[in-house]
């Protein structure tokens, strides 16, 4: 078991022809994943890498049978692109695309809400399950199957985090990167739940950083709803406050979205919180 | 992106917010004759985007021109807060104050909506009417479908005990207020004191507004009102790059990619003993020539003693940022030394570019930052 994704799920890219979505459409079919359609407006019929390239969404799943979508879009094009996958039905849309602007996403997250859909991202590195799937960017072979789960706001820490445990002989269950803008489509908590709920993971490493209340929310809901143990990492305890650092959500204001007040939150729900990516290996072993 | 407050209260006008009369002047000659056209009693306001500027006495009161002169004489080329005055908005003052509010609009994470909050208690630190006397604050969510809606500004207006015959004026000004939120893409409009004047009316005394970043290409005028005077020059050439550079106070200059790997980065650094120079994230669609800007710009920070590179590929390729650095190193003479750790996409074609340069490598990261402390503190002992 794993969650959201495994070697069953079929795989449609948005924007496959692109030089982004080409190249990682080749590293997820080496790893496995099937990827079983693109779509690029007007490129249907090509092949990309042998994918078969559809106009839209729809003929894609309709000739594919594809249930989850993921986007190599530019910013100005994602919104419209969501909208269609999640029209053609599709259940689980990674959008790895940054800088879509918020007003959007609010609209597109509340029109996916009344479609029963579900988002990881935007501005995510999307997500692994080892030796099954990659749906995103995640890099293959720093993953080993295993059973730990892994959720992240952000998307090279999380590979770092990953690459730890890997080279100590621990493997995931699923890594999830939600994506470090302020709306997003799947958050800690959704996550969390899912692996609550997965047997063949024993153990979750969450890693979140300053901004808004996401950590504080997920220590609240750890410490009702989590018998599995949780270990954190908070990344920006050097960021200084009213500047946003890099990722539109990551923004202490006003002594809100700090670091320690996320640690202490976390520590107060009873998870351990490492000093650095590292350390969070020998806190769990 | 901040916007000044006579840019942000020039916005709200066109949403129908009422605002002072009034304009910017950059000499206290302006000042003087815009005090006479307005009628002589006015506000002289330093515009730097930064807040508490009225604690730091960049706003003063002037009953006549020649006063007015003289206050914009003290307030120009004053220093706040690390900006320097350039411009002061001059605004006929308000014909008394009977009350001063707090309205703002602003996006709660949490719901995944605007939302307006509204206090009696306006004129102050709103934080701190939040901390102390949260019961104080009133808060309507406004769904975007739907729009702001009368009932909803009633409420605020009810809550915070605004007297009735204000409330359709109030629910024009707020409707204003959220008009010019959704127009511009803007992540806070916000009216602090919004005042009832003594001839009984409402008037947004100050204006804040901060638009959302990533919505910048659709609106170029509003763009255009960046204004980059005090931003420093290093901050600017990193958005030319389209990178995100924040400097900092510390020896260490990072270059890394991931928002979260970059203050990870940032943070381990400080845990072994060092400070880091500045956060610089690369982001996802750098190429070599971006890589290049990067270690120029670092390396113009006089601070700087080493450089940890910490590259993590995934979207971004590991030999790309090679090729950058082994580009940077052919046009900057440096004697800073570098820590390089490069995993993820094509780390190893990165690597092999590398080795002819002769870099120090790390492959841990407790490991690259403690070299890089290390290397750091020997630059120190040679200069």
């Amino acid at each position: 078991m794993s969650i959201l994704i495994d070697k069953d799920t079929r795989v449609v890219v948005q924007g496959i022809t692109g030089r982004q979505g080409a190249f990682h459409t080749q590293l997820m079919l080496d790893y496995g994943t099937q990827v079983v359609a693109g779509t690029s407006p007007g490129k249907g019929g090509d092949r990309v890498h042998g994918v078969p390239v559809f106009n839209t969404v729809k003929s894609a799943v309709e000739a594919s049978g594809a249930n989850c979508a993921v986007l190599f879009v530019p910013a100005r094009f994602a919104p419209d692109a969501i909208y269609e996958a999640t029209d053609a039905g599709i259940e689980f849309i990674v959008v790895l695309t940054e800088h879509i602007p918020v007003l959007d996403m609010i609209a597109v997250r509340s029109y996916l809400d009344r479609k029963g859909a579900r988002m990881l991202g935007p501005n995510c590195p999307g997500l692994i399950t080892p030796g099954q799937s990659k749906v995103g960017i995640i890099p293959g072979d720093i993953a080993v199957p295993g059973r730990v789960g892994v959720v992240s706001r952000s998307g090279t820490l999380t590979y770092e985090v990953v690459y730890a445990l890997s080279s100590q002989g621990m493997g995931q269950s699923t890594c999830v990167g939600i994506g470090g803008d302020p709306i997003n489509g799947t958050s800690f908590i959704d996550v969390l739940r899912l692996f609550e709920a997965d047997p063949e993971t024993e153990q979750v490493i969450m890693i979140g950083e300053i901004g808004g209340s996401d950590e504080e929310e997920a220590a609240q809901f750890i410490k009702e709803h989590m018998t599995k143990p949780v270990t954190a990492f908070i990344a920006g305890r050097t960021a200084p406050p009213g500047r946003t650092m890099g990722h539109a959500g990551a923004i202490v204001q006003g002594g809100s979205g700090t670091a320690e007040g996320k640690i202490a939150a976390l520590q107060a729900a009873g998870v351990q919180v490492a000093d650095h990516p590292e350390q969070i290996v020998a806190l769990i072993s | 992106m901040n916007l000044h407050e006579y840019q942000a209260k020039r916005l709200f006008a066109r949403h129908g917010v009422p605002i002072p009369q009034g304009d910017v002047a950059e000499t206290p000659d302006e000042v003087r004759n815009l005090t006479r056209e307005l009628g002589g009693k006015v506000a002289v306001k330093a515009q730097v985007l930064t807040g508490g500027r009225g604690k730091a006495g960049g706003i003063k009161l002037a009953g006549s021109p020649d006063e007015a002169e003289e206050r914009a004489k003290e307030i120009l080329g004053m220093d706040i807060k690390g900006y320097t005055v350039r411009k002061v908005l001059v605004d006929q003052q308000a014909p008394g104050i009977a009350q001063e509010i707090y309205l703002a609009v602003l996006i709660d994470r949490a719901q995944r909506l605007p939302m307006m909050m509204a206090s009696a208690e306006g004129g102050v630190d709103i934080e701190e009417v939040a901390a102390k006397t949260p019961e104080k604050i009133f808060r309507v969510h406004i769904d975007p479908a739907v729009g702001l809606r009368s009932y909803q500004t009633t409420h605020l207006a009810a809550g915070m005990g605004l007297p009735p015959e204000l409330w359709r004026e109030f629910h024009r000004l707020a409707t204003g207020l959220y008009d010019t939120f959704l127009a511009n893409d803007a992540s806070l409009t916000e009216i602090n004191p919004l005042v009832i004047t003594g001839e009984n009316k409402l008037l947004a005394l100050d204006g804040k507004m901060s638009v959302d970043d990533s919505a910048l290409p659709r609106h170029p005028k509003l763009a255009e009102m960046r204004d980059t005077s005090e931003e420093p020059e290093a901050e600017q050439r990193a958005r030319s790059f389209g990178l995100s550079y924040i400097k900092l106070e510390g020896n260490i200059g990072c270059m890394v990619n991931g928002a979260g790997l970059a203050m990870a980065t940032m943070d381990i650094i400080k845990l072994f003993g060092g400070e880091p120079a500045n956060f610089l994230d690369i982001g996802g669609g750098t190429e070599t020539e971006g890589v290049t800007g990067a270690l120029d710009i670092i390396l113009s920070d006089p601070n700087v003693e080493a450089i940890l590179i910490n590259i993590f590929g995934g979207i971004v390729r590991c030999d790309e940022v090679a090729r950058g650095i082994i580009a940077a190193l052919d046009q900057v003479q440096t004697d800073v030394p570098m820590v390089v750790r490069l995993l993820g996409t094509n780390a190893e074609e990165g690597r092999a570019i590398l080795a002819e340069a002769q870099m120090e490598t790390a492959t841990k990261l407790t490991e690259a930052a403690q070299k890089a402390v290390a290397a750091a503190e020997k630059t120190r002992q040679n200069r």
